[in-house]
């Protein structure tokens, strides 16, 4: 049955190159079963793949080497394929969480002029993320990372007839190549001193030949993570998630909430034995994910744009990972993942059927009343809403959240500070998403509705929403009597999780199960309760000046505008002509003028040519008389 | 003979070219390409002999096909031609890229086709002698006649300002190429002076005693020559004004083959070989200047607003993860050298393809002109994505797999040059997203009623993405192709001597 690893992504890449040939031939509902079918059946494929591993019968890696990449002297990548519990999950959350933001799109789109190169870009970023979670190889999960980068760039200027939307476009593409261009020197450090890119190879020399603490893992490990950074939009690289928000809403939910900005996890927990070997470089991955939770939970509270609250909130939920990774707490931060895919993409696609019903609406304030009119949003978006704010016992987010806050405890790299950054961001995570809710489905309604969801729309919202819920039932914590059955499924592949007493584990379950109701209700005093903030959406009692710090992100864009952007800018504006390029034609303007010079003394005149013979054989005397 | 007969078929066919032009264009044009297809065929009918003598790697005789005939006995001058792997490589490209540039001027030239054509044969077979050439004189002799022809292409069908462009052109390359006459002859009167005997055979002067300042000053004439035309930053400016001035097959053929693929050659045949210690000691300074070109050009590249000035800096950029490659001078950096020459001249040649076809429709090539283009013509637009891509090394296509190779081959000779270089690929997103926004996305100035790709046109595209992602994916064969070369130059460089100074 795994022999059949090679057909997951190849389906995907398959539907691409069809789409991308004939696609613009095609009648719509072909377009939307090449679009959709292929992935939902990686998805199939990859369920049958991944069953002896599901099924408990086996936890051994599978490699599946499909050619010989390039072979000069020592090395020899491969185009291989690797499976294990991780890429297990991975894949499964992929082509799962694919193909029902594929079947939405088929309806979502259905009104725009190019559906098929819309879904030929969504199958080409299918298979490049399959290519990345796949990979046997640093160089083939590179393949895929530089993959993933380049169709997020062209769908968020899918709509390319919007300039803005090109520079949303670019700003992502280079921003993230910013990390991934330190990635690439730690393929080379990895690569000249370990001798190879295979990930399995290179965790075993790593061990054998590197002390923990040494400078060369933590070069390497710290380069990785600058690809992680900037993948991930983690600090301080974050700056180009919220604006890849001009992108049409599914590609936000695939792309720039499930799967592609969690890539960067993926990547440290792949590696994560590089990691341990570098506990400075995983103190630092702790210490970017809690500073980057809070800042980009702040600048959540206060956004109006629809889309941009669910990016900064995006940015923060990965920040939790973030800090589940740098506390060792490997498979906390992937459980985190896959709830954090089910219950952000399912925010997204709700917020697809708002914009939707209010013909591209993305302002709150000019929402409001929806909970009457789009009951079906209202339910998907507040059972999700919970999820993310990780309201206790019936959501999945509860669990995750509160086992990478429990782990930061315990864990012998984690620490209070982190545990207690977390803790305020579970806050922060309640009040802003709740006053997304209350703000978009309370109070009056201000709009007419306009479409209302059909049932391709619908089936994926349901799937996710019930998943959003019951996904906690895959790591039930022992404090509510349950087995960790998450985190034994990836052991064999990441290890164990740190452990502590039991009475830590409720204490810390309780502070953050009180700290998200303290959010919520937060939120509902703010902007429930009292009509009069729902009109223009600020945050009482907070000052002004500091609401509009947190709007623009701490002013960090602003800060890389002036630095990089303009100055860049500015040079190659004034240095059109080439500088370089100058004394040459210094030296040519000279060659022209004394070319001039000399064509004046070319009269033609005898007379003249008599005087010019003299007057130079009187010079030639002069000289040698005197 | 095959090699000669190589050459014959292009340089004689050329004058039957023109004599056809002069009747018929279009008879011309299918003259041309029948007489590079059969050049194409000739020389893949050698491609498994080379492929199986490379798994061999023979020692009697390096060569898979040699040719010596004397040409001016009194002298030493052989009409040498010899053939390896590596030359087998740059040939194919050769003839290929020629076939595409002529598929891609087919309705650009209306005027004095045959002429045109049989200039476009003469430029290819003198880049055939280049890389054929195993003697020093032969080669020069090849490497200036290249020049005459491509001068008259600029000149006669090129755009506005096509006249001081191919003037500047001229000199520049003349003044580099003079230097390495200088240099040559300088190298054979020493070389008589040791042995007694006049010889412009290349293993014949490969075995020269040089004193170590003598070795210098021949080598930098070497490398100013080959420098100009590759070219190394700070000797570039030349070259914007050539290609935007020349017509498509032109800069195709300027950017593919006659400057980098030649010199690239140049480089690795001569410059290094015959010139180890001399070589070690420039190599600093060559790989920052390879360093600084990287930046540089893809800096300027970003500035142009003229769709073919921004494609020529981007050459710079690319050459200059060439020449540190070059002098890094590690197998893993000449591969990714090779497999970068190979890979640039197909997506630059398609770039500047496109910006002809681009011309040709709109009657613009002013960026400020340009927008929206995908909406009309989406196959170029898909095209020039994957161009593009190309042209930022995304892994996938063959680009990627030179620069990986110069860079990770690079690292333990420099790191902070490997870090500045890396980070060089982020400035080169900026030129290639600048291009793609400008011409493709964005508003539309006017409402363009234009049509897109043709079917000639789209075979050339489809031909050049489908290298490509071949190299980029399975480059292997041209690998082994090129390893006895590589080898050979290591030899050559490991048994190099440092001759005392003569007293």
């Amino acid at each position: 049955m795994r022999e059949l690893l090679w057909l997951i992504p190849i389906l995907p890449l398959a539907a691409y190159v069809t789409l991308g040939v004939i696609g613009r031939r095609l009648p719509r509902w072909a377009v939307a079963v090449i679009g959709f079918v292929p992935v939902a059946a990686s998805c199939g494929i990859a369920v049958a793949v991944a069953s002896p591993y599901l099924s408990g019968q086996t936890s051994e890696p599978y490699v599946q080497v499909l050619w010989s990449w390039l072979q000069v002297g020592e090395f020899q990548p491969q185009i291989a394929f690797y499976l294990d519990p991780l890429s297990v999950v991975m894949t499964l959350v992929v082509t799962g969480v694919g193909s029902l933001i594929l079947l939405y799109s088929t309806e979502y789109m259905d009104e725009d002029e190019e559906y098929s190169r819309f879904f030929a870009y969504m199958n080409l970023f299918v298979a490049s993320m399959l290519t990345l979670v796949l990979g046997e190889n640093l160089l083939v999960l590179f393949l895929g990372w530089e993959g993933v980068g380049m169709c997020s760039y062209l769908l968020i200027g899918f709509w390319y007839k919007d300039p803005d939307n090109g520079r949303a476009a670019q700003k992502a593409f280079i921003v993230t190549r910013v990390g991934d261009a330190a990635m690439l020197v730690g393929l080379f450090l990895l690569l000249s001193e370990l001798g190879t890119l295979h990930i399995p190879l290179l965790m075993d020399r790593a061990t054998a030949q590197w002390a923990v603490g040494a400078g060369l893992p933590s070069a390497a490990a710290a380069l990785l993570l600058g690809g992680a950074v900037g993948k991930s939009a983690q600090l301080p690289l974050q700056v180009w998630l919220p604006d890849a928000m001009a992108g049409p809403t599914p590609v936000s939910a695939l792309i720039h909430a499930a799967t592609m900005v969690t890539a960067g996890v993926y990547l440290i927990a792949r590696m994560h034995t590089l990691f341990l070997l570098a506990p400075i470089v995983l103190l630092l991955v702790a210490i970017i994910g809690t500073v980057t939770l809070l800042i980009s939970g702040f600048s959540a509270l206060v956004q109006r744009d629809i889309k941009r609250v669910l990016a900064y909130s995006t940015i923060s939920q990965i920040g939790y990972m973030f800090l589940g990774l740098g506390v060792a707490a490997w498979s906390a931060a992937i459980l985190h993942f896959m709830e954090h895919a089910f219950f952000k993409a399912l925010l997204f696609l709700a917020a697809g059927v708002v914009i939707h019903a209010l013909d591209d609406e993305h302002d709150l304030l000019k929402m409001g009343g929806l909970r009457k009119r789009l009951p079906f949003a209202f339910w998907t978006f507040l059972i999700a809403g919970a999820a993310l704010a990780g309201f206790p016992i019936l959501t999945s987010g509860f669990y995750s959240k509160d086992l990478i806050l429990y782990s930061a405890l315990v864990s012998s790299h984690g620490g209070f500070w982190l545990w207690l950054g977390g803790v305020v961001g579970v806050l922060l995570t309640g009040g802003y998403i709740f006053r997304l809710i209350f703000l978009a489905f309370f109070g009056e309604l201000r709009r007419e509705i306009g479409r209302l969801p059909r049932i391709r729309m619908k089936i994926p919202l349901i799937v996710l929403a019930v998943l959003s819920i019951v996904g906690g039932l895959f790591q039930i914590p022992r404090s509510l009597g349950g087995t960790p059955r998450f985190s034994n499924f990836l052991k064999p592949a990441l290890g164990a999780l740190p452990s502590g007493s039991l009475t830590i584990e409720a204490t810390s379950e309780l502070i953050s199960s009180g700290a998200a109701i303290l959010g919520i209700f937060i939120a509902y005093l703010w902007f429930l309760r009292r009509p009069k903030q729902v009109s223009h959406g600020a945050l009482p009692a907070v000052p002004e000046m500091l609401q509009r710090y947190w709007f623009v992100d701490w002013g960090l864009d602003w800060l890389y505008d002036r630095v990089f952007v303009r100055p860049f800018v500015y040079i190659a504006h004034i240095n059109r002509k080439d500088i370089v390029d100058r004394p040459f034609r210094r030296l040519e303007w000279i060659m022209a003028w004394t070319w001039r010079g000399f064509r004046i003394t070319q009269t033609g005149r005898v007379s003249w040519y008599a005087v010019c013979v003299i007057g130079g054989v009187v010079v030639l005397l002069s000289m040698v008389v005197l | 003979m095959i090699l000669v007969w190589l050459l014959g078929i292009l340089g004689f066919g050329a004058v039957a070219t023109w004599a056809v032009g002069l009747r018929s264009p279009t008879a011309a044009r299918w003259t041309t390409l029948g007489l590079l297809t059969a050049g194409l065929i000739l020389t893949l009918s050698c491609w498994s002999e080379t492929a199986a003598w490379s798994a061999v790697r023979p020692t009697a005789s390096y060569w898979v096909r040699e040719l010596n005939w004397p040409w001016i006995p009194a002298l030493g001058i052989h009409f040498y031609l010899a053939l390896d792997g590596l030359t087998l490589i740059l040939i194919v490209l050769t003839l290929g890229i020629g076939i595409l540039s002529v598929l891609a001027s087919w309705t650009e030239i209306t005027t004095h086709v045959g002429a045109f054509h049989a200039c476009m044969l003469w430029v290819l077979t003198a880049i055939l002698g280049v890389f054929l050439a195993q003697d020093l004189f032969l080669f020069y002799f090849s490497w200036e006649l290249m020049l005459v022809p491509m001068y008259f292409l600029i000149v006669i069908w090129g755009h506005e300002h096509r006249v001081h462009a191919a003037i500047k052109y001229f000199i520049f390359t003349q003044a580099g190429g003079l230097l390495m006459l200088v240099s040559i002859v300088a190298l054979a009167f020493l070389h008589q002076r040791a042995t007694g005997e006049l010889s412009f055979n290349y293993f014949d002067l490969r075995h020269t005693p040089l004193s170590a300042a003598a070795e210098w000053w021949i080598m930098l004439g070497f490398f100013v020559g080959f420098g100009v035309k590759l070219p190394v930053v700070g000797l570039h400016t030349w070259m914007p004004e050539a290609y935007a001035e020349a017509p498509t097959a032109g800069s195709v053929i300027l950017a593919g083959l006659l400057l980098k693929t030649t010199s690239v050659y140049g480089f690795l045949r001569f410059a290094l070989p015959l010139f180890p210690n001399a070589g070690a000691t420039i190599a600093p300074a060559a790989m920052i200047l390879g360093v600084i070109g990287i930046i540089y050009g893809a800096w300027m590249s970003f500035g142009q607003t003229n769709l073919k000035r921004l494609v020529a800096y981007t050459s710079v950029s690319h050459l200059g993860f060439v020449l540190l490659g070059i002098y890094a001078d590690t197998i893993l950096a000449l591969q990714g050298v090779i497999l970068q020459t190979v890979c640039h001249a197909l997506a630059t040649g398609g770039l500047f393809v496109l910006a002809g076809i681009i011309r040709e429709r709109t009657g613009h090539r002013h960026l400020d002109h340009l927008g929206g283009l995908v909406t009309e013509m989406p196959r170029l637009g898909a095209a020039g994505m994957i161009l593009i891509m190309a042209a930022i090394a995304l892994p996938g296509l063959g680009n990627f797999v030179g620069e990986f190779l110069i860079l990770a081959g690079t690292y333990n000779v420099n790191l902070p040059l490997t870090i500045i270089a890396t980070a060089g690929q982020i400035t080169a997103m900026t030129y290639a997203l600048r291009l793609m926004q400008r011409v493709f996305h964005g508003p539309m100035p006017r409402k363009w009623r234009i049509l897109d790709l043709n079917v000639r046109e789209t075979a050339v595209f489809v031909v050049l993405i489908a290298f490509l992602v071949w190299i980029g994916l399975r480059p292997q064969p041209i690998i082994n192709l090129a390893q006895p070369a590589l080898d050979h130059l290591k030899t050559f460089e490991s048994e190099a001597i440092i001759y005392p100074e003569p007293s």
